[in-house]
């Protein structure tokens, strides 16, 4: 079995008093996307930060994140992604009063050569609109300005937050056809809502629920089986909807799954 | 008519001034939100350092190529200050603003305290060239050569922080730290290295102003940092956090302001209207002039 890129072991996060994470286990193949999945608020987000250094002040962090052997959570940020950590946050975060070749050149580094072939050969439109504010561009451009962005630099894995998220449906393609070919070259972790791109895109899922992993395994398995689905992620169909935005709290999915995986923690990888 | 230019160009002289001040004072605050109370310090470290190179340090003096060393001496001290201020003071306590309110607050008040220790409470004659006591005609109207002086450094001074964020790749982590500083450090960029910069460009441009400002009123007194700064944070505000361009427009906004309407006014009457003007600013655009957004 191939090592995992990334792993994270009883990972804690408790942030101006609220304990958003409970000891978090779960791996990251070293190939395809992994999915990290759960209702509104349940702490994919915090997971994310917490792994690539960007808990708020204030923040409590525990456990253990690793990187191949690198150990990351005493890590700065700015360390980690030189290392190879690539983040595309949620809401894109684009720099709006910079232009788009601005924010591209932002994302340079001393010492090795910028790949704008391939993120030009991805996003033709970023090459076109590089005199452009990166505020006035639409979001699903904004969207590939912040992807384009990270592969500026060769990644070890690529930590992608809700990528679709307030996107036109043709975009929402679009954005799923890049990660696509992105993950044939990098390992994805990826927090999606849009069922329809998970199915597309992911091998192996981690489902969140009050704080802990509640289910670990291959993705597809997980979205064949409705019910399950239905209870982890509060949805009725695997076919492309979104939860809705007023799930019920993440405690009580978790109390509905308790009896599938004992080891629900396990590595992506028993399950597939 | 020669009144009116004459209150004109004073009045931008004392805008240069506050920009000067400001214009560091909205760096620091747009990129690492750092109130700093202290920045009036390195206005009294500049005017103070410039004063006694001209008087003690070999090739310096108050006129000539001497006044131009002891000027640059001046402000390499401000920085240098400044520097050391992030780097002890301000790095261990990042996004904890109380603790930064009162240890700059702090700062500020011993500094005060030092200067006037070392060189006494009462304001000393300031050595300048003859050139500055000495007024040039401007379409009828006698303008004071050290206000004079004062915009063209101004003015300098915006022309090499706008070339600086505009250019330089300094700049360009600036500009994207004011807007989303978290984000720049995930793109693998050490933002702490950026607030530093802006600390030693605030730092110089604060000594500038206490340098040329005591040439302008050829004073220098101790407490001559902590009031330009109220007003420099006025203009801030007025200018909207990070905008240095904001801050040359609330500048001259303020310069303006408060000279004409001490002079047609009571005097007194033109701070006052100032601090109605900041009001006015924060009623109808609270983000000020130019937001929160450096403009290059």
């Amino acid at each position: 079995m191939t090592e995992p890129v990334l792993t994270v072991e009883d990972l804690s996060v408790r942030i101006a008093g609220l304990h958003i994470l409970q000891g978090v286990s779960f791996t990251v193949a070293p190939t395809g996307v992994t999915v990290l999945l759960g209702r509104n608020g349940v702490g994919k987000t915090t997971t994310l930060r917490a792994v690539v250094g960007l808990t708020p002040p204030g923040g409590e962090v525990r456990g253990t994140v690793r990187m191949g052997a690198q150990s990351l959570l005493a890590q700065r940020t700015h360390r980690l992604v030189r290392g190879g950590l690539g983040y595309v946050p949620e809401d894109r975060c684009v720099f709006a009063g910079l232009t788009v070749a601005e924010n591209l050149r932002l994302a340079e580094r001393r010492g090795s050569t910028p790949a704008y072939d391939r993120v030009f050969a991805l996003f033709p439109e970023l090459d076109r609109r590089s005199r452009q504010r990166a505020g006035s561009l639409s979001g699903g451009q904004q969207q590939m300005l912040a992807i384009g962005r990270v592969l500026l630099n060769d990644n070890r894995l690529l930590l992608v937050d809700e990528p679709t998220k307030g996107l036109a449906p043709k975009v929402v393609t679009e954005v799923a056809e890049v990660l696509e070919r992105v993950a044939e070259s990098v390992p994805v972790l990826l927090v999606e809502q849009n069922l329809a791109v998970v199915r597309r895109l992911a091998r192996d899922a981690v489902v969140l629920a009050a704080g802990r992993v509640a289910w670990a395994g291959d993705a597809q398995e997980l979205l064949l089986e409705t019910a399950l689905t239905r209870s982890l992620l509060g949805v009725g169909s695997a076919e492309g909807h979104q939860p809705a935005a007023d799930h019920q709290p993440a405690e009580a999915a978790v109390d509905q799954v308790a009896a599938r995986p004992a080891g629900a923690a396990s590595a992506p990888e028993d399950g597939s | 008519m020669d009144t009116i230019i004459l209150l004109t160009l004073t009045g931008l002289g004392l805008a240069a001034l506050y920009f000067l001040v400001a214009s560091g004072l909205s760096l620091v605050f747009g990129l690492a939100d750092v109130l700093n109370f202290a920045h009036g310090l390195f206005l009294g470290v500049g005017a103070y350092a410039t004063w006694w190179a001209a008087g003690n340090l070999p090739g310096a003096g108050p006129d000539g190529l001497g006044f131009v060393v002891a000027v640059a001496f001046g402000v390499a001290a401000g920085t240098l200050m400044a520097v050391l201020v992030e780097l002890v003071l301000i790095r261990p306590l990042y996004s904890r603003t109380i603790e930064q309110v009162l240890v700059t607050v702090g700062l500020s008040l011993a500094g005060v305290a030092l200067l006037q220790a070392t060189w006494g409470a009462d304001a000393r004659p300031f050595p300048r060239p003859a050139w500055t006591r000495e007024v040039t005609s401007i379409l009828g109207a006698q303008v004071p050569n050290g206000g004079l002086l004062l915009i063209v450094a101004a003015l300098l001074v915006l022309g090499a922080i706008l070339a600086f964020l505009r250019w330089t790749r300094y700049g360009l982590i600036i500009r994207a730290g004011v807007e989303n500083r978290e984000m720049v450090t995930a793109l693998g960029i050490d933002v702490r290295k950026a607030f530093t910069l802006v600390f030693a460009i605030g730092g110089a441009a604060a000594a500038l102003a206490g340098s040329l400002g005591s040439v302008y009123f050829g004073t220098v007194s101790p407490q001559q940092g902590g009031s330009l700064l109220i007003f420099a944070f006025i203009v801030v505000v007025i200018g909207g956090m990070g905008s240095v361009v904001g801050s040359a427009y609330a500048a001259v906004a303020v310069g303006l302001l408060q000279q004409f309407v001490n002079y047609y006014g009571t005097s007194g009457l033109g701070d006052i209207c100032v601090v109605a003007l900041l009001a006015v600013v924060l009623l109808l655009r609270p983000q000020g002039i130019a937001g929160k957004a450096v403009t290059a």
